[in-house]
């Protein structure tokens, strides 16, 4: 079966992301497959390459990294509530005339209409809120 | 029974966060991708629809002139729920389009017209 | 057939009361996060006549030193299973 997943809490203040992963994790091992993951609304600081977590606890950004690697994922950072947020790349920083940018490389930017595409293409799709 | 298009759940109150705004977003961005869609406003949400808001003084941008577009892109359902509206001692006449109000007994059937739900 | 996930813990009652709404005979509610609060009896008691089924997910059970007796419990596994057994999911936070 065929799962898309919306992640909208960010990944620090929310328990929503490391829930959203622990339910990608558990989606391959059943041996489906995940068509996008897409962060919306705080959801897309999940996608900074900047966010430094003590050793002793887990860097959910870095986690979604490594799964994405392993497994070929496409995560897809809401390119309108992520540029609001401070969370660019090369191309958005030249855009805005920043000097710096920060999205993992893992992730890409990208429109809302991705969202609405997972929706087409997927069986299910599940989101995974934060609050207001 | 048909199963088709995306149904939009909101149900948070405008203006105190980004929730109205970014479902109003999502409902239209499924419109411009020609997905069916519907709006469907439940608890606080139904306060996105009162009319005469103006958030100047708060530097927000106008849901009401973003709303009264919707008819032009195709929004082909705006659904509010009958108890969400009459719980705040609202009712149809306060809101700034026609919606079609569900009772509670139609909730799960209007769920199960929709291929997804996405909750914003 | 919809898997109904709820992460809103009993302070925010009308997240539950408008997901009850939504729900069928059918249907199945998994309480996820803070939702797993409702699985405490004073509050478990309020789910016992709902339609449709229960259940909790268990590493947020065990992470906020809850055992439910009264509602089953599924781990992340489960949680899929769920997913692929209803026709959708839809989320109240």
């Amino acid at each position: 079966m065929i799962f898309s997943i919306v992640v909208q809490a960010s990944p620090v203040q929310n328990q929503g992301a490391e829930t959203a992963l622990r339910f990608a994790r558990a989606v391959l091992a059943a041996g489906h497959s995940i068509h996008r993951i897409f962060f919306y609304r705080d959801g897309v600081q999940n996608g900074s390459a900047l966010s430094c977590t003590p050793q002793d606890e887990l860097n959910i950004p870095q986690q979604w990294q490594a799964l994405a690697k392993q497994h070929q994922l496409d995560l897809v950072v809401c390119i309108a509530a992520a540029v609001r947020r401070g969370v660019i790349n090369e191309q958005e920083a030249t855009r805005y005339k920043r000097e710096q940018w920060n999205l993992n490389d893992a992730f890409e930017l990208s429109g809302l209409g991705q969202l609405v595409e997972a929706c087409i293409q997927s069986d299910r799709v599940v989101t995974f809120g934060g609050r207001s | 029974m048909s199963t088709d298009g995306i149904l939009v759940l909101t149900r948070s109150a405008p203006y105190g966060s980004s929730a109205a705004r970014d479902a109003l977003d999502v409902a239209l961005t499924c419109s411009v991708f020609e997905q069916p869609v519907t709006l469907l406003f439940l608890d606080d949400g139904v306060f996105q629809l009162l009319k005469e808001q103006s958030p100047s003084a708060i530097a927000q941008k106008n849901l009401n002139a973003v709303q009264q577009s919707l008819p032009l892109y195709d929004i082909e359902r705006l659904c509010v729920g009958r108890s969400s509206l009459e719980q705040r001692g609202l009712s149809g006449a306060e809101l700034i389009l026609p919606v079609e109000l569900i009772d509670d007994a139609d909730l799960p059937a209007l769920l199960a017209q929709h291929r997804h739900v996405l909750s914003i | 057939m919809v898997l109904h996930t709820l992460n809103q813990a009993p302070a925010n009652a009308a997240c539950m009361a408008s997901a009850l709404a939504a729900m069928t005979a059918q249907d199945t509610l998994l309480l996820i996060e803070d939702g797993v609060y409702w699985t405490l009896p004073t509050f478990a008691s309020q789910l016992a006549n709902i339609p449709g089924s229960v259940v909790a997910l268990a590493p947020d059970l065990q992470a906020r030193g809850l055992t439910s007796d009264a509602i089953e419990s599924v781990d992340d596994a489960g949680f899929v299973a769920l997913c692929v057994s209803h026709d959708k999911v839809v989320s109240w936070f």
